[in-house]
């Protein structure tokens, strides 16, 4: 397994590219060995070109790839020696379940004991040791899929193993046992792995760090954590977390940040605040509670989806959602809106203001 | 306005698709169909639709029998999880289409095609072709078209499956207002458990061919008749064990409990977020397991854990560290489990 690094990457889909050309602006990542990554980004960011050029698929317009800091850009997809996973499950029918985890080493030429062992591993993890000697063609959609994951998983000689919308085709109950043993599999063999997806939940639960990208750009790269307590841009607020964060219009004059009038507390520093900005206020329906002082509001809807409830208010025009849990009281009619301090914060031009 | 499915069921070539279902779904309402992939949603929707017939059993509309009137006599829209617009169309004439076919007047037209464009956010691109648009302006296009026509049933076939998580936040929340003061029976078939609870209204839950159970979506979450439904309408998986109760008690692991049922062995659900890492409140009951795994996803903390032979998880806010494998201390809220008898049965405890 390898370190990868994308250096100062840019990329257009057309010859001799105007500025606004490009789909990859400026794409600077590190990626140590052995860790667990996600690339996030609603479709159309990117991220699909980004992995096209890790595997070398696409030849980025200009900037380089490096595997264990050899640079690989100019490499054939074969010789970068890659694992893929696909979101749509590629096994072959006519093959037993043991020949189909084999295939990707016997195309190698290891001797037969080391695959046997490898295949049995992988199947063990995977819970296909009793169906080993089946034909892959009766099996159901996620079974398949089960299968494509062991057959990227199965060699241990590759540089990155890359997941592509993985689950995409899966039912969610079975989505919660692959996701975790995938996740298994990862602190098993601390394989460097990349997983593509437009789900939050599917990234965020399975990396340590997430590369959330946006109309080409790389607006925050962090731990899930970092990513939902302090987004760094208004873009990531709103695709992480559901419902995603609130972003309210304020105005800033001397030391008071107001916000329809009333006055807000933030843990923006507002002296890094520049005039003639566009200035709003990020808040995350969790950070909100209801409370007898606050930012006057309308209840306008409730609706309850189990564990908790999502509470939609009214602000003059503006929705605020704030969460509230199972079992928790829920106003009618009006509430005063209180929000977390620590977790509130001023966006000067959609950045965050530290 | 009601449509009443009495005994019907599909059987094809031997294979039993659906099995004798009986349902009254009323006018101005949502109802989920709510199942895994192949439990019989989309039959289930073609045929109330009238696209497929049943082998077995009457389809009565407003008390009407329409178990043998052919689709296009009855007044129906579907959408697909597949987009499906007129490649060669605009927006606008996608969206026209079915009114065209009523022959219905020009102005009326426009007047109708303008208010659902406003509603779903089309206004801007009216005058452009589907393949000019983005994955989720295709299927608004789709769900216009089937919106504009007041049809008496709408069916929606996991509409927004395919769709970026984010735009199926926000159409899934549209919904439900798209349809307000509408004289619509809307059904709406999906896999996720999250979606039905989102979109309240009633769930039939699928599984098999079979209704396993029909009522208000909330009533069914909080009571499930049965083992199984409370399977199928929970995500992630519901949490379980045997227990046993004896002289009014029941036992897991180290602690026990009072309950109100007869002495024998019984199953125990619990769902993941009434399972803590932390003792937040005296009542609740301590019990030990040994870390799995643990996902942690900025706002919340998913642990898997072994509970004796049986996978559990934990669901819960903030950030909690674990090392996995560890044998560590996890908390219940007692009065939040479920019971069910040695059949599977709801049992009120």
């Amino acid at each position: 397994m390898a370190k990868v690094k994308l250096d100062n990457l840019n990329h257009s889909y057309v010859p001799n590219p105007n500025p606004e050309d490009y789909v990859l602006k400026n794409i600077n990542i590190e990626w140590n060995d052995g860790g667990a990554y996600a690339l996030l980004g609603p479709s159309g960011c990117g991220k699909t070109t980004i992995l096209n050029i890790i595997s070398g698929l696409i030849n980025p317009t200009s900037g380089s790839i490096l595997f264990d800091d050899k640079d690989v850009t100019n490499l054939s997809p074969l010789d970068r020696n890659i694992g893929q996973v696909f979101q749509f499950p590629v096994i072959y029918d006519t093959m037993t379940v043991y020949d189909n985890l084999a295939f990707p080493l016997k195309n190698r030429g290891f001797d037969s004991s080391y695959i046997d062992k490898k295949v049995k591993e992988i199947a063990e993890i995977l819970e296909l040791s009793s169906t080993l000697q089946n034909r892959a063609s009766g099996l159901t959609a996620d079974g398949k899929q089960k299968i494509s994951l062991g057959r990227g998983l199965v060699r241990s000689d590759v540089n990155v193993l890359m997941f592509d919308e993985p689950l995409t085709v899966i039912d969610p109950l079975l989505k919660w046992q692959l996701r975790s043993k995938l996740k298994e599999l990862h602190h098993e063999f601390k394989n460097t792995m990349i997983y593509v997806t437009h789900d939050q939940t599917e990234a965020l639960t399975f990396a340590d760090q997430v590369v959330v990208m946006y109309e080409g750009v790389i607006v925050q790269i962090g731990t899930p954590t970092e990513l939902f307590e302090t987004p760094k841009h208004t873009f990531v607020g709103h695709f992480i977390g559901s419902p995603g964060m609130n972003i309210l219009p304020c105005d800033v004059s001397d030391q008071n940040v107001t916000c329809f009038n009333h006055q807000i507390k933030t843990s923006s520093d507002l002296k890094n605040i520049q005039s003639n900005s566009k200035l709003e206020i990020g808040v995350r329906p969790e950070f909100i509670k209801f409370s007898s002082t606050g930012l006057p509001a309308e209840v306008k809807n409730v609706s309850d989806i189990g564990r908790y409830k999502v509470v939609e208010c009214l602000v003059s025009d503006q929705k605020i959602k704030v969460i509230v849990n199972e079992g928790e009281e829920v106003p009618t009619d009006r509430a005063n809106l209180e929000f977390n301090s620590n977790y509130t914060k001023i966006y000067q031009d959609s950045w965050m203001v530290s | 306005m009601t449509l009443e499915l009495q005994n019907i069921e599909k059987n094809v070539e031997g294979s039993q698709h659906i099995y004798p279902t009986s349902l009254v779904l009323e006018k101005n309402t949502i109802n989920i169909l709510l199942g895994a992939t192949l439990s019989g949603k989309t039959t289930l929707m073609q045929l109330m639709g009238g696209i497929e017939k049943p082998t077995q059993g009457k389809i009565l509309f407003n008390g009407n029998d329409v178990t043998k009137v052919s689709v296009q006599k009855r007044n129906i829209s579907m959408v697909y999880q597949q987009f499906i617009n007129y490649p060669n169309f605009t927006v606008y004439e996608n969206i026209a289409s079915p009114l065209r076919l009523q022959k219905m007047e020009e102005s009326v037209i426009d007047q109708k095609v303008q208010e659902i464009a406003d509603l779903l956010k089309l206004t801007p691109m009216l005058s452009r072709k589907p393949n000019e648009l983005s994955g989720g302006q295709q299927q608004r296009t789709a769900l216009a078209r089937a919106l504009v026509k007041d049809s008496d049933l709408i069916l929606l076939d996991e509409p927004f499956a395919n769709l970026d998580f984010k735009l199926r936040e926000e159409l899934r929340e549209e919904l439900p207002k798209m349809f307000e003061n509408k004289n619509t029976i809307v059904v709406y078939a999906t896999t996720e458990p999250s979606e039905a609870l989102l979109l309240g209204g009633n769930t039939v839950l699928l599984e098999e061919g079979k209704v396993i159970q029909f009522g208000k979506t909330q009533e069914i979450y909080r009571r499930p008749f049965n083992i199984k439904s409370a399977n199928v309408f929970s995500d992630p998986p519901l949490n379980r064990t045997q227990i046993s109760v004896k002289n009014n008690i029941a036992t897991l692991d180290s602690v026990s409990w009072n309950v109100s049922l007869q002495d024998g062995e019984y199953t125990l659900g619990i769902r993941p977020h009434h399972v803590y890492p932390k003792k937040n409140n005296e009542k609740f009951f301590e019990i030990t397991g040994q870390v799995s795994i643990a996902e942690i996803s900025g706002s919340e903390t998913l642990v898997h854990f072994k509970l004796k032979e049986n996978e559990w998880v934990s669901q819960s806010h903030g950030v909690h560290n674990f090392n996995l494998g560890e044998t560590t201390k996890f908390y219940i809220d007692i009065s939040k489990c479920l019971y069910f008898d040695n059949q599977g049965a709801f049992i009120n405890g």
